[in-house]
């Protein structure tokens, strides 16, 4: 079968450029992601179709020189899905922004636990945030102070929706059974302003000058 | 021939339906009404389908009376019929649950007016998916029915609701795209998607070619079904959808990607090179799955995660392949179906009582609702594989199967699913001291309200089914039996769509053992 090199280039570029995007944090680029892929793929059923031919109509000339219509016909179908699934998609990540104020595809509730109960026991490094994604403020406070604009201004002390979420680890008090025995359980649904209970053991005060700092940022 | 046009109806009476019910949109009680008729016609359609199978083996609808190679076919033989028998059914006491949980709830806060038409057009997202008989269309049964999951995942747009759907539609999407690029490959491979057809072709292809187009389509289909390592998406996705959306999801979306699997492995792809790779997807499963449940203190999360493990026993069967792993996996899949969607249904009813899910919160349930505790406990202890019920028949038969198959690996699942089988006791037992026993918490003690006698009454029928099919096992696994050997055969399938001739064509079968055998 003779393959264009035009389109499976074309499709490759696609693809590529469709998983680069698919895998960044922000869902309105991941759905762009999904378009682009979505394209490449569809290209691949016209590269799967061979040889073009004359269109092929029911005695317009000899089915021998006729393109094959399947694939178009599927291209067609498989159009139609990914258009309504990305309006879908668009509309899932304006949903998102008026919620939390970005569309960002938060972690695994699972990961952050894991972590930070292991940081919490081990010690090491800063503990981690109780929200679930950087907040626009944060990344425009971290990208003001790289530029050496010095601390923005300390915004309203706003808890992210997505930190006090319903089957998030803050719900979760934690398993007194287990290994961590001996260890305060965090409170459920704290505010960020207080995000210690007293008494959760080590390196309380730099913990407290960190939350400063943490609040300082967003 | 009036026989073979009842296939349609599965697809197109709940999309009528939901039409209609979208039309009715301020009659909510005629709109209720409407879609419990739509899901009892279906089960109708269904029982009579599968009777018609068990008499002349497969029906066969080409639509349009297409060529099968070019136009839509619609196939069932035994095994989607049973399919579609237990998913009717299962839909059918899901809706009737969530009718009363819609009423008793504040009903601003869950848009109801959508929530009908989108169930229904999930139903004949998945039936489309159980009938089809090209690849193309089941990509499209899939689009339907992971498009209203999507809808009913957001119902209400709360922030807990959007989070978890955004995992979800990503993982969905991108699975959707490789099976798509699947297709296309396939496609430019044989020159069709029709499945009987392809059966013929893909034996003819070279090993690495057709290793690759296997590979794809697996891939595709396992993040559908949840096996280990692209599962991490479900238990973060499925423990906020409101509990009868998720009774749905836990039963029926993951075992349309074990049923499209079951084709892959058997009808396109007959005992191919992967069957280790299976079986070692299947442990995996099993025991990580599990794992994870032990360490989750949600009862929501707990059941997400026994799902993604229980998988690995489905993986199991089809990694043997053999004749009586199988049948057992059929079985298991029709056991698993129900008991998933009615351990949800009885979390709901815990949550409805007791506020929460939180296993932390709960407490003193068995006294304070003991009707709910005994619609937890059963579907509980069969979840477990405790004999006398359906759990305990389609996990020996699994065992059974595995010690037949005797060979290292399948020494190893044997090994995995009885550690699992225990944990899964342990996970249980786990909830059950936690939520059922010990003081009454306070939350316990504030919520006070009824529980309503529709959503009791819809549990108690799904564990009558769940019971049904022990009961029934005997004259059940005969069914799959017949099912398990017509499927490792494929010549009744082909022979079906495309005629005795094409499927002379076929070059291998798979034997009883499940090994390779080459037709004569």
């Amino acid at each position: 079968m003779p393959v264009s090199l035009t389109l499976l280039l074309t499709a490759g570029v696609l693809i590529a450029c469709g998983i680069y995007l698919m895998l960044e944090r922000t869902l309105s680029r991941i759905v762009l992601g999904f378009v682009m892929l979505g394209n490449g793929v569809n290209l691949l059923f016209i590269v799967a179709a061979g040889r073009p031919g004359i269109p092929p109509f029911e005695g317009s000339g000899d089915p021998e020189e006729m393109s094959d219509p399947l694939p178009f016909a599927m291209v067609l179908t498989a159009i139609v899905i990914s258009l309504g699934v990305t309006a879908f998609g668009m509309a899932l990540s304006y949903r998102a922004w008026q919620l939390f104020g970005h569309d960002e595809v938060p972690d695994d509730v699972e990961d952050r636990r894991v972590l930070r109960r292991s940081r919490r026991r081990t010690g090491e490094g800063e503990d981690l945030s109780w929200t679930q994604a950087l907040t626009e403020d944060a990344r425009r406070g971290a990208l003001r102070r790289s530029q050496g604009f010095g601390p923005p201004p300390a915004p309203e002390d706003h808890d992210d929706p997505l930190g006090s979420d319903l089957s998030g680890p803050e719900d979760v008090p934690w398993d007194h059974t287990e290994a961590d025995e001996g260890e305060t359980p965090p409170e459920p649904r704290r505010r960020s302003a207080a995000r210690r209970a007293p008494g959760t053991g080590k390196a309380t005060g730099s913990d407290a000058v960190h939350g400063e700092q943490d609040r300082g940022g967003r | 021939m009036s026989m073979e046009l009842l296939l349609a109806l599965p697809v197109m009476l709940p999309l009528g339906g939901a039409a209609v019910t979208l039309l009715l949109r301020h009659h909510v009680k005629v709109q209720l009404w409407l879609t419990i008729l739509t899901l009892v016609a279906i089960v109708a359609v269904a029982l009579i389908v599968g009777w018609h199978v068990t008499q002349e083996s497969v029906l066969v609808l080409q639509i349009g009376a297409w060529a099968p190679q070019t136009g839509i076919v619609l196939v069932a033989d035994r095994l989607t019929a049973l399919m579609l028998v237990v998913s009717s059914v299962v839909t059918l006491c899901v809706l009737v649950f969530s009718s009363a949980q819609a009423v008793s709830e504040n009903s601003e806060r869950t848009p109801v007016a959508i929530y009908h038409p989108t169930y229904l057009a999930l139903v004949a997202g998945v039936d489309m998916a159980f009938l089809a008989g090209d690849l193309f269309n089941l990509y499209v049964g899939f689009e339907v029915l992971l498009a209203s999951s999507y809808v009913l995942l957001t119902l209400g747009g709360s922030a807990s609701r959007i989070r978890a759907a955004t995992t979800y539609v990503i993982v969905s999407l991108l699975s959707s795209i490789i099976f798509l690029s699947g297709i296309a490959m396939v496609y430019a491979a044989t020159g069709t998607v029709n499945m009987a057809e392809l059966a013929v072709r893909l034996d003819g292809l070279e090993p690495g070619t057709r290793m690759v187009l296997e590979l794809i389509l697996l891939v595709a289909f396992a993040i559908k079904a949840a096996i280990f390592p692209l599962s991490a998406w479900l238990p973060d996705s499925y423990p906020t959808a409101p509990a009868p959306v998720t009774a749905v999801f836990a039963g029926l979306l993951t075992k349309v990607g074990i049923y499209a699997i079951l084709r892959l492995e058997t009808l396109l792809f007959p005992a191919s090179q992967i069957q280790n790779l299976l079986l070692a997807a299947a442990a995996l499963s099993l025991i990580i799955g599990i794992l994870g449940a032990v360490a989750q203190t949600d009862l929501k999360r707990v059941l997400s995660f026994t799902l993604v493990s229980h998988m690995g026993y489905m993986l199991f069967g089809i990694g043997m392949s053999t004749k009586v792993g199988m049948a057992a996996t059929i079985y298991y899949v029709a056991h698993h179906i129900t008991v998933q969607s009615t351990m949800f249904l009885a979390a709901g009813l815990v949550e409805h009582r007791g506020g929460t899910t939180n296993l932390a919160r709960l407490g003193g349930l068995a006294k304070v609702a003991p009707v709910i505790a005994v619609l937890f406990f059963i579907p509980a202890m069969n979840l477990a594989g405790i004999p006398p019920f359906s759990g305990f028949l389609g996990k020996v038969g699994l065992i059974n199967a595995g010690i037949q198959y005797d060979h290292p690996a399948g020494w190893m699942l044997i090994a995995a699913s009885v550690i699992t089988s225990l944990l899964t006791l342990y996970a249980i037992a786990k909830i059950w001291n936690r939520a059922f026993w010990q003081e009454p918490s306070e939350d316990v003690l504030e919520n006070v309200g009824p529980t309503p006698k529709v959503m009791t009454g819809a549990t108690t029928a799904l564990i009558g089914v769940t019971l049904l099919l022990t009961v029934l096992a005997g004259p059940l696994m005969e069914y799959t039996d017949a099912a398990a050997s017509s499927m490792l055969e494929r010549t009744p399938y082909v022979g079906a769509v495309l005629g005795d001739e094409a499927a002379n064509d076929l070059v291998y079968r798979i034997g009883e053992g499940g090994e390779r055998v080459v037709e004569p």
